[in-house]
């Protein structure tokens, strides 16, 4: 999708990522031993439902953990290692070299502060710039975040803007100090579908511009297959499937992946034609069963899954990697035809 | 059809209210208080079969001085400790029926107003409003007064003053049941309005009430305390304001008098206070749940 | 895979009196910032049996529009019929009755059940009300009722918050069946859910209309979930209806800008919006409700708008066949 800017060289590392909560007396692990790279330029999606780990895993990148929980592992930004890096030291990279935006814009913003104050502030706090050349800065990042009429949305309150101008507003702060690396979690949740499409496009083409590289956390395999090179598939705290975003569409190997894949409504199906269903539910926290976690949900389980987690291998080319033993023995989805184009 | 589900995330049932209350300390010692004034309470007429106005000793007997009297006499040679247990019933008394008087009005205005909206609120909001706009001391002291002092008449009193805290609360919290889901849901299904406020509302309103309620009996018991120390308690029974008020001429020479009843109070006051906090905490579902 | 129901038919009957004509509805809210007509003269028919998709973007109205249906917020103008019987002022008594035919599913279960009540005594709670059945009839009821919704037997016993979501959701749906209704007003109801529970939902909503003849109003933001369970979508856009059609011809043609921009930007691994979506280019504010566009509320952001459509309304009109109607000058 964008080969144009990527140069190879990994931005970011992730390594045998694990993330605790401490609840009373005992420790509650919530990501088991994650690990993913982004080249600068390309984007990365890390995929799964709610609870899977994908936005402690986010938070855990910037540092923003809650002070219950602990990550271990290595986390590695430009050739440096940041996991553990505490106060000035996380303030300076955030922001400069990493930066983040949310699902709820409003809760990045000041509600007291004009949307132009709240990017020079971003700016100055990193950078020692005039106040003339931080206003500067800030209507060229307006405009380029294609909000209308930068001149006069400077002056303007959070409140008065729609939740797209907004979330553009935060992607003008994140985007201040030219990150290396922009965590999207979630972002175009809380919008509505036009407004999202918007919102997307936008940081593909900023991405493209800047060769930042953009880590997208979502729920959403839609936005996935329009808007990732690669992918992370995500199952109670851990990876069960990584890959190139076009492969994942078209051959899911996984069974988690694959009934993912196919419990989506999909376009031009015949009229009341069913979903395939997960049955089941994610196993709690406190619950986990030994072997694989999806077994107890899983139509291939057999007994071998039951015992330990399945490792998570490379299979074919060394990006894609899935963590089944039974992958090889499943056939191919059924894929109904489906109409393409719009 | 879907296959069965197991309630795999299934959390424990919450706690029952006793178990949830005695976790918290604020809530055991309030108790344990309440538990003191009010047993002392029940057996002043087997401690003290008498009347305890009666004069049965010396006067300004100091605490000590003689057993048959442990926190001994007034000036008037009354036992103290006769007057603090009996007095605890009184006060006791006047709280609780005070605060029923106080929620029956409280509820019904809060809950009505809430519940319709409209004209019925603005009215009865209003209506409300003119009371709070009255110092309740002096609201209590007028109606007491005029009544004649009386425990029917200090109830009453006291009842009358203390109703709009409440139903501002009730209010509050039956609009945000009214427009929400659970409330739109029972109107889909058919049921009328007083099965609404009566199934639904109310009791997911009972919480924040029975909190404030326990705020209102220790109010009450300063209030019944108040209008006997100025005189104007019912003669015919024991008061620990009364007996504050008494002692208070010989305050510099035996300063007990005044300080055992005072003591009385402070106690029955603090631990409806402390078990406020703890109904306050034990009674949030959400967090009992969590 | 057609539908096989004995009743019913294999599709529902379009030809047949509709089971719910709502016409020219209006509701209006009055607020600090001034009047917002969140539903402006809307006119739609459900059938027997049917699933009519509502959708819409935010602030569209078709919450206000379900929530009017059932008179939980009292529509400014228009009629509503239930199988011709017209529900709009009729008293709350009377309104009652009518309701056992007419239910509801929220977005939210976990917030429509009281959650000091069993699950047992929730879905039981509308056969009290009507006075429907004895004591172990009504039990007898709730326990098969559970059994179709998949939630085990000894869920009647516990509370609400021992469940999760998408159970919560099951649960919601069983009281809403337990009156045999004809029409229930699902709004968003899969919308909080994750796309594996979301798949048990919809599965599972779909078997209940196979067996039980039961009517849909289905009202979601999300495209993808409206394509998958209607037989008919309606399209809203500031408080009016601007296109309906039957969802095959909806998909394949759509006749109006806003449905074509709205079809556009759903992102989707099968159609490549991505590339449909390009050189179209929709402002991202909508316009405000206090004072909606004059014309055609949609013609500040239409790609396509011309003099007319700031001055006329248009009008919901044939566009192909009698099914396939749209709003707009330029169709």
């Amino acid at each position: 999708m964008s080969a144009e800017t990527r140069t190879g060289a990994p931005v970011l590392e992730v390594d045998d990522l694990r993330i605790s909560f401490r609840e009373r007396a005992a420790e509650r692990a919530a990501v088991h031993g994650l690990g993913f790279s982004v080249e600068a330029g390309e984007t990365l999606a890390i995929v799964g439902e709610s609870g899977c780990g994908k936005s402690l895993t986010a938070f855990a990148l910037l540092g923003l953990l809650p002070g219950n929980a602990r990550a271990s592992g290595r986390v590695r930004l430009e050739g440096r290692d940041i996991l553990g890096l505490e106060g000035e030291a996380m303030r300076r990279l955030r922001g400069t070299r990493i930066a983040m935006i949310f699902q709820e814009p409003m809760t990045a913003l000041n509600p007291v502060l004009t949307i132009g104050a709240q990017i020079v502030e971003a700016i100055r706090e990193h950078e020692a710039v005039s106040a003339a050349d931080a206003r500067t800065r800030t209507l060229s990042l307006l405009a380029r975040v294609r909000i209308p009429d930068p001149e006069r949305r400077f002056g303007e309150y959070p409140h008065r803007l729609s939740g797209g101008m907004r979330q553009r507003v935060v992607i003008a702060m994140a985007l201040a100090c030219a990150p290396a690396v922009l965590v999207a979690d979630e972002p175009t949740t809380a919008l509505d579908v036009t407004v999202q499409a918007e919102i997307l496009d936008l940081i593909d083409d900023l991405r493209r511009e800047t060769g930042m590289a953009v880590v997208l956390i979502t729920h959403d395999l839609g936005l996935v297959a329009e808007h990732a090179d690669r992918v992370l598939v995500m199952y109670a705290g851990r990876a069960v499937e990584a890959g190139s975003a076009a492969a994942l569409f078209a051959a899911p190997r996984h069974p988690y992946t694959r009934a993912l894949v196919a419990a989506r409504p999909r376009p031009g199906s015949a009229l009341r034609q069913r979903l395939v269903e997960i049955p089941g539910q994610v196993p709690p926290p406190g619950a986990m069963p030994p072997g694989c976690a999806f077994a107890p949900r899983c139509p291939a389980a057999e007994a071998p899954c039951r015992e330990t987690p399945p490792p998570l291998p490379s299979v074919g080319t060394a990006a894609e990697r899935v963590a089944c033993l039974r992958w090889k023995d499943l056939r191919a989805p059924d894929q109904s035809p489906v109409r393409l184009g719009a | 059809m879907t296959g069965t589900l197991t309630i795999s995330a299934a959390r424990p049932r919450p706690a029952g209210l006793v178990a949830r209350l005695i976790r918290r300390p604020s809530a055991v010692v309030g108790l344990a208080l309440l538990g003191l004034v009010a047993g002392a309470g029940l057996a002043a007429p087997v401690l003290y079969p008498g009347d305890p106005l009666d004069m049965i000793g010396a006067p300004l007997q100091w605490p000590g001085m003689d057993p048959a009297f442990p926190l001994g006499t007034d000036m008037l040679g009354r036992d103290i400790a006769a007057g603090i247990t009996h007095g605890a019933r009184i006060s006791l008394m006047i709280g609780a029926v005070a605060t029923l008087v106080a929620l029956v009005i409280g509820v019904g205005i809060g809950a009505g107003a809430g519940y319709y909206g409209g004209r019925v609120e603005a009215a009865l909001m209003r209506l409300t409003e003119l009371f709070q706009t009255i110092p309740p001391f002096l609201f209590t002291l007028a109606i007491v007064a005029v009544l004649q002092p009386s425990i029917p008449t200090i109830v009453l009193a006291i009842g009358l003053t203390g109703w709009p805290g409440l139903a501002r609360l009730v209010r509050a919290e039956v609009l945000r049941l009214r427009d929400g889901e659970l409330v739109q849901a029972s109107i889909v299904i058919g049921a009328s309005d007083a099965r609404i406020i009566g199934l639904h509302i109310l009791p997911n309103v009972l919480a924040p009430v029975v909190v404030s309620a326990s705020i209102l009996v220790a109010n009450a018991i300063l209030t019944e305390s108040s209008l006997a120390f100025l005189g104007l308690g019912d003669p015919n029974v024991v008061s620990w304001g009364g007996m504050v008020g008494a002692g208070r001429e010989v305050i510099r020479t035996d300063w007990f008098v005044a300080a055992a009843p005072g003591l009385a109070i402070v106690a029955a006051v603090l631990a409806l206070n402390l078990l406020g906090d703890g109904l306050n905490d034990a009674l949030d579902l959400k967090r009992a749940l969590r | 895979m057609l539908r096989t129901n004995p009743l019913y038919g294999s599709a529902p009957d379009l030809e047949a009196r509709p089971l719910l004509t709502v016409t020219d509805l209006a509701v209006q809210y009055r607020t600090a910032g001034g009047t917002v007509r969140a539903v402006d003269g809307v006119s739609l028919e459900v059938h027997p049996g049917e699933t009519l998709g509502l959708v819409g973007e935010s602030g569209c109205g078709k919450s206000t529009l379900g929530r009017a249906i059932l008179r939980l917020v009292e529509p400014s103008r228009g009629s509503i019929r239930l199988d011709g019987r017209e529900l709009v002022g009729l008293p709350r008594r009377a309104l009652r009755g009518e309701r056992r035919r007419l239910q509801m599913v929220f977005q939210d279960s976990g917030a429509a059940l009281d959650p000091r009540w069993t699950v047992g005594r929730l879905i039981e709670e509308p056969l009290r009300v009507y006075g429907i059945g004895g004591r172990a009839e009504r039990r007898d009821r709730v326990a098969r009722l559970l059994a179709d919704m998949g939630l085990p037997p000894d869920a009647a016993a516990r509370h609400p918050h021992a469940f999760s979501g998408g159970q919560r959701q099951r649960i919601g749906i069983a009281r809403a069946l337990v009156l045999d209704p004809d029409l229930v007003v699902c709004d968003e109801p899969v919308s909080a859910l994750d796309v594996s529970i979301q798949a048990q939902i919809l599965n599972l909503l779909q078997d209940l209309q196979e067996r039980r003849g039961v009517a849909f109003l289905f009202i979601s933001h999300d495209l993808s979930v409206v394509e998958h369970v209607s037989d008919r979508v309606a399209v809203m856009y500031l408080g009016r209806i601007v296109e309906t059609a039957p969802r095959d011809a909806l998909w394949r043609a759509p006749a109006h800008p806003y449905t074509r921009t709205l079809l556009a930007a759903v992102p989707s691994p099968e159609r490549q919006a991505r590339r449909a979506r390009r050189g179209v280019n929709l402002p991202d504010a909508l316009p405000s409700p206090y004072a909606p566009p004059s014309g055609c509320h949609f013609h500040p952001r239409c790609p396509l708008a011309v003099e007319r459509c700031r001055s006329e309304v248009p009008a919901l009109r044939a566009f192909s066949g009698t099914a396939h109607r749209v709003a707009c000058h330029l169709a």
